[in-house]
């Protein structure tokens, strides 16, 4: 008896959007980044086509909040941590990240409320220092991502950047300069599955194509709402790979940032002996979550800690071993 | 949900007249609206009153052809202009419709594969319209059996059980829903199932209303395909809706926008 061929077939598949554009494209990246395209459950690719998933470093444009950040964290960047180009330099050259993800924390009112010209130039700066394609994260307060974001976009034109974050209440100021300079857009939903939807048909709306969208659906660490992400990544591409268009788009996770909260990541030994090195918890904390998440389908990585980088680099191999 | 748009057809006046008139500007339009309106297949029927069935079909064919590319549904009820029909289309095509007749399932399941056309089945037999349930899967085993012998994939066929207007017949729609459901484990995978809406509600008052709610009803018990009027919005959101609340895809407060993208 031959052996029952088990290979399902789907009639949908997910969007390839492109990161970056290189010089002969427009940009000045040194190559551009796709990611998506799977025709098929994450890592099956006896059964379909699957881009491999990419790794981003977070780059912040204002040193980072030491109480948020454990030593662990801070010690690979003490010593580029207040300058963000030197920062984005590393990431690129020592720790290998596929994309840089800059944060505009900067620009929040609680944080500095820096003006919108600085922001830009830091971004500028980071552009011209590094080859790799780049996110631009704003600061999550709508006001003022609607007045710098549009700014930054008009200054990165060409560059197709993925800019973040669109929201059902406050997409249309991002979404209008993704489409006027090219870039593609990141659309938020707070993990739920109806508004990620939501949020991509209202993005449509406007004209942005669908294949230039990437879905953030928030991403919960291990211990804090793992499950839930998986669970809403892994329906969405069933549903994606069914024909739904809406639900078509990559998949963003934000790792590093929701794995270094954990208190299990960044406890002092002193306060918690019995659960081992912090220089190792942290760093465990983030793979685990970031490996549980590649399997629910995760497109785009945003890791923290330089060695997560290599941990989940052969995690990736191991999932996705080089075609013999 | 497979929608078959059920407006080109010569029962209806304006297409009677372009018909005749050989107004192609006319027919291409009712094409294009109905299949941006949501129908994948497009029936094609010249109606009783033509003279020339066979050329008729072939002109509406081509005329429907030149304006959008969907499946063609050739429908008629004799063999001749449905072969015509069936040899003008170019790309998919279905013939709507045999019966379980002996004579009907000789003649059209070997027209079918011949063109590699789906088909639509009625449960009639010699002994006309069955009022049973068990009656009617009968005939739709006798159809299935007769379609796989001829080498046609039962995901190509298309079972209807009959509908009659509410009216005369109003024990039916429930009998109906039986059938449906029991069409459905006749063969693994299924056949396909399939109604002409507006049977349940000709001459009526309500025809809209009736049309809306029975569709729906047959939707909950399995119905995957339907002839209807696209044209008419309120049936085509009922249909969207009812296929996001039988988890067909997932909601969003958008979700009848996205059903269009």
């Amino acid at each position: 008896m031959g052996v029952p061929d088990v290979r399902e077939s789907y009639g949908g598949r997910i969007n390839t959007v492109t990161i970056g554009a290189t010089p002969a494209e427009g940009g000045t990246r040194g190559k551009a980044l796709k990611v998506g395209g799977h025709s098929t459950i994450p890592f099956l690719r006896f059964e379909g086509e699957t881009i491999p998933p990419v790794i981003a470093l977070e780059v912040q444009d204002i040193p980072p909040d030491p109480g948020e950040w454990p030593d662990a964290l801070i010690e690979p960047y003490r010593d580029v941590l207040k300058d963000p180009v030197a920062w984005a330099r590393a990431c690129e050259k020592e720790h290998g990240a596929d994309l840089i993800c800059i944060r505009l924390l900067s620009i929040h009112p609680d944080r500095g409320n820096a003006p919108a010209a600085k922001a830009r130039d830091t971004v500028l700066a980071i552009r011209d220092a590094v080859k790799v394609p780049l996110i631009v994260w704003g600061c999550d307060d709508d006001p003022r991502d609607n007045e710098v974001m549009p700014m930054v976009s008009q200054a990165l034109a060409g560059e197709k950047c993925l800019l973040g974050m669109a929201s059902q209440e406050n997409y249309k100021t991002l979404a209008a300069a993704c489409l006027a300079d090219g870039h593609n857009l990141l659309g938020l939903s707070p993990l739920d599955i109806n508004i990620a939807k939501q949020v991509n048909i209202l993005v449509s709306d406007m004209g942005l194509p669908a294949d230039r969208i990437v879905m953030y659906p928030t991403t919960g660490a291990l211990g804090y709402g793992l499950e839930y992400t998986y669970s809403i990544m892994e329906r969405g591409r069933l549903a994606a790979l069914a024909g739904d268009k809406m639900m078509s788009m990559p998949v963003f996770c934000v790792v590093g940032p929701e794995s270094w909260k954990a208190k299990e990541a960044k406890a002092p030994e002193v306060e918690a002996p019995q659960w081992g090195p912090a220089a190792e918890r942290g760093v465990m904390w983030e793979v685990v979550t970031a490996v549980a998440l590649l399997q629910a389908g995760a497109d785009i990585l945003l890791l923290r800690h330089p060695r997560s980088v290599g941990a989940v680099r052969k995690a990736l191999q191991g999932l996705m071993p080089a075609k013999s | 949900m497979i929608v078959i748009g059920e407006r080109i057809n010569g029962m209806f006046k304006k297409v009677r007249e372009a018909i005749q008139n050989k107004d192609a500007a006319f027919i291409r339009d009712l094409a294009a609206s109905q299949v941006k309106a949501g129908a994948s297949i497009l029936d094609i029927n010249v109606g009783t009153a033509s003279t020339d069935p066979e050329s008729d079909m072939v002109w509406l064919v081509n005329a429907v052809q030149a304006e959008v590319g969907v499946p063609l549904s050739i429908d008629s009820a004799r063999h001749e202009p449905l072969e015509a029909g069936l040899a003008a289309v170019k790309g998919k095509r279905v013939l709507n419709s045999t019966t379980g007749k002996e004579t009907d399932l000789a003649k059209l399941l070997p027209m079918a594969k011949k063109y590699d056309a789906s088909v639509i089945a009625l449960t009639i037999d010699e002994d006309g319209v069955p009022s049973t349930v068990d009656k009617r899967v009968e005939i739709a085993a006798k159809i299935l059996a007769a379609a796989m012998d001829q080498g046609i994939a039962v995901d190509e066929l298309y079972i209807d059980p009959i509908t009659l207007p509410v009216n005369c017949a109003q024990d039916q729609p429930e009998r109906v829903f039986a059938a449906i459901t029991q069409f459905r484990m006749l063969s693994d995978p299924p056949p396909h199932t399939t109604i002409g809406l507006s049977n349940i509600s000709q001459r009526l008052k309500e025809h809209r209303l009736l049309n809306r709610t029975f569709l729906i009803m047959c939707m909950a018990h399995g119905l995957d395909s339907a002839i209807v009027d696209p044209l008419d919005e309120e049936l085509m959101k009922a249909v969207i809706t009812a296929e996001m609340l039988m988890n067909k895809f997932i909601y969003a407060d958008s979700f009848l926008e996205a059903s269009r993208k």
